[in-house]
């Protein structure tokens, strides 16, 4: 396949949600020795961005955009290492560490943000759920996250987002990083009392706060 | 005369109601479930199940699961705080009751959501109590005013204070089973007079796909040696957090709320168990889960056909809409959803009130809801044959100058063949106008303020009240809360 053909089938893979093809364009575009970063800015994000398009039009819905951001993961997982090995830096925005506070198994929500911020070029850390408060730190310090997503679904497990906020400071940490919490009993004056940088209250608005608080990511973009 | 036909509608044929519980059986038997409960654990383990410890997880074979089917009560009678009035909780009988554990207020003078405190759920609770058409009272709105670790007893303790209904409510912690189970002991008298006579239900939901929590779990197992009924309230979402297509969603739903009847029978044989759910049509642009979409109400008959099939009694959250105002989609929504429970059979109709996915409560919706629940009663009762032959003599007379209005026939009759709407506008444009061109959420809130005004209080014996203060004072010290909210009425 030639390369102006290989970045076409990458695009369309990702608009189509194949998480298989695009995983196998990844690894093909390895072994013909096509640079990450140009697969990763000539294929695979012209197709995400045409995914955001889609979905901005009404045209594409929930289904779609997370098996979008899969492809988006899937073709990562191939050319992060592959990128490091060439000590090149990604083209992709900022970092990403995400997941449901400890003592709490639910979700669904995280999981809308993380596809959502990976459908925008992020580069996600996803965690799961029931994540021990340290465990999202040592990520974060292991990665250089620019930002950690604390998601919350009930007012108990709520208070972890304290908690960490405290680990934060004690950890000496409180410029490292910056922390958004989301979740369904979590509020913007929530946020603001327990002293997190961001608050959202879904996916997208996730994704926008993140842009606003990042300008480098959207220069990179 | 013959008795009028019960409207009835049914969504799922017998053989596919067959087939969606032989496959949540071997669901169960397969896949197993996730308990995050130790207690829990160890009674699936006597039981003879197989138990993979380190990660709580269940195995559940069939036999297991008929063998609790067939001890679980098929009907439970509730009685409300007097122990006089009984209500069947089973068959095809319909009671409605305001959708649960709101934490939001329609402030319906500046018309926007804010936090709840004390005195908003005393009137909720005021509110629903002088509704005829709501049977039971709910714990569906939570107080800000007080810590969230005694915001579930809080709350219970008031719907006892100023309300004689049988409540619908449920535990937020572990340790918030022990005070409510107290409350609810105090009322009653003893826990041999709870037990024989039920004063309120238990809600107590697992979390899609296949879990149930630890609290959840302790709920269930406290409730069953109790005697208190337990709502399995399975809720998964269409594509999100169950299949997406609507038998799918059914099939996890059977096998979730199996699992939590099972659970209930293991800790105390015939444990009153209520199929009950909060499902949800997963929207696939907003994210969100929209209580009044249709699809939402068709998986809730689903399942309440199910339920039915295994003679149990049943629950939905139905008759609630998403609208964040009372405006038409509100109407539309619960109107819809009002009907189709009525229409199923559901036993426990917990949604009026509700607005915003079951995160606020407007008093004025109660009483809208309440009127929409009186029709529903109306449209149950079918249309009854009086007497044969129906029209002829009245013709007769009418073609001699008689008149209709004037004839005793219609008045004997009037009032049991019609209901008459108290919010809903009848009037002739003039009138409206006259009258100040009220909306219907107006309207519902001159309503509220007569209940509020004229009607005192349906307060316990003294005794009792002693004894439910008590309770909830030591309760609130446990958890650092020297004083309890000033209760309007009340000197504490």
């Amino acid at each position: 396949m030639s390369s102006p053909e290989i970045f076409e089938s990458m695009r369309t893979a990702v608009i189509e949600g194949r998480t298989a093809d695009a995983e196998r364009l990844a690894r093909q575009a390895v072994a013909q020795g096509i640079n990450p970063n140009e697969a990763l800015e000539r294929g695979f994000i012209p197709g995400i961005r045409r995914v955001g398009e889609l979905w901005e039009q009404g045209e594409y819905f929930l289904p779609e955009l997370v098996t979008s951001a899969e492809c988006m993961k899937a073709a990562l997982a191939v050319l992060k290492p592959e990128l490091d090995r060439a000590r090149q830096e990604s083209v992709l925005r900022g970092k990403v560490v995400i997941g449901t506070v400890e003592g709490d198994i639910h979700d669904i929500g995280k999981n809308l943000v993380a596809a959502m911020f990976a459908a925008n070029g992020f580069e996600v850390f996803d965690l799961g759920a029931d994540v021990k408060l340290q465990a999202f730190i040592d990520k974060a310090r292991a990665v250089q996250a620019d930002f950690v997503c604390l998601s919350a679904l009930l007012t108990t497990t709520m208070l972890n987002q304290r908690r960490f906020m405290g680990l934060v400071r004690e950890q000496n940490l409180a410029g490292s990083f910056k922390t958004l919490v989301g979740g369904a009993p979590v509020t913007r004056k929530w946020a603001e009392d327990i002293g997190a940088q961001g608050y959202a209250e879904n996916a997208m608005a996730a994704v926008r706060l993140a842009l606003s608080l990042f300008p480098q990511a959207k220069e990179r973009s | 005369m013959s008795a009028a036909v019960r409207p009835k509608l049914e969504l799922l044929r017998p053989e596919l109601v067959e087939s969606i519980v032989e496959e949540a059986l071997a669901v169960l038997d397969s896949q197993g479930m996730f308990i995050e409960n130790e207690e829990a654990l160890g009674l699936f383990a006597e039981a003879g199940m197989k138990v993979d410890r380190p990660v709580r997880r269940v195995f559940i074979t069939p036999a297991l699961v008929r063998k609790c089917l067939a001890s679980t009560p098929s009907t439970i009678t509730l009685y409300d705080r007097r122990g006089e009035r009984a209500y069947t909780v089973g068959g095809d009988e319909v009671h409605f009751d305001p959708g649960s554990a709101a934490v939001r207020i329609l402030d319906y003078r500046d018309q926007v959501e804010r936090a709840a405190l004390t005195d908003d759920v005393v009137n909720f609770i005021r509110v629903t109590d002088g509704l005829d058409h709501l049977h039971f009272q709910s714990t569906g709105l939570v107080s800000g005013d007080v810590p969230d670790m005694v915001a579930d007893s809080y709350r219970l303790y008031l719907a006892l204070l100023f309300s004689g209904k049988p409540v619908v409510t449920g535990t937020f912690k572990t340790a918030g089973f022990r005070p409510m189970c107290d409350m609810l002991t105090a009322v009653r008298g003893s826990a041999e007079a709870l037990r024989a006579k039920p004063l309120a239900i238990f809600d107590a939901c697992p979390s899609p796909p296949l879990k149930w929590s630890n609290l959840t779990t302790q709920s269930l197992i406290d409730c069953a040696r109790a005697g208190i009924p337990s709502e399995l309230i399975s809720m998964g979402m269409t594509g999100a957090t169950s299949p997406v297509t609507l038998v799918g969603t059914l099939v996890q739903h059977a096998a979730e709320n199996l699992a939590g009847l099972v659970i209930c029978q293991l800790a105390r044989p015939a444990a009153p168990v209520i199929f009950g759910g909060s499902p949800s049509s997963f929207d696939m642009r907003t994210g969100t889960t929209p209580m009044g979409a249709i699809e939402t109400m068709m998986i809730d008959m689903g399942y309440a056909q199910i339920a039915k099939s295994l003679r149990l009694p049943t629950h939905a959250y139905m008759s609630l809409s998403d609208a964040k105002v009372n405006d038409a989609q509100s109407g539309l929504e619960t109107g819809l959803g009002a009907v189709l429970a009525g229409l199923a059979g559901i036993n426990v109709v917990s949604g009026p009130g509700m607005l915003n996915f079951e995160s606020c409560q407007s008093l004025e919706k109660l009483v809208i809801d309440n009127e929409t629940c009186g029709m529903v009663y109306r449209l149950l009762a079918g249309i009854t044959p009086r007497e044969t032959p129906a029209a002829l003599p009245l013709l007769e007379a009418v073609m001699r100058g008689g008149e209709f209005l004037t004839m005793p026939h219609t008045r004997q009759w009037f009032r049991k063949e019609h209901v008459y709407p108290k919010i809903a506008d009848r009037d002739t444009y003039d009138a409206w106008v006259a009258s100040g061109r009220k909306t219907m959420n107006d309207r519902a809130h001159d309503e509220v303020e007569r209940l509020l005004g004229s009607r005192p209080p349906d307060a316990p014996p003294a005794a009792a009240a002693a004894e439910l203060l008590r309770i909830m004072k030591a309760e609130a010290a446990r958890y650092g809360l020297d004083r309890l909210p000033p209760v309007k009425g009340l000197d504490a």
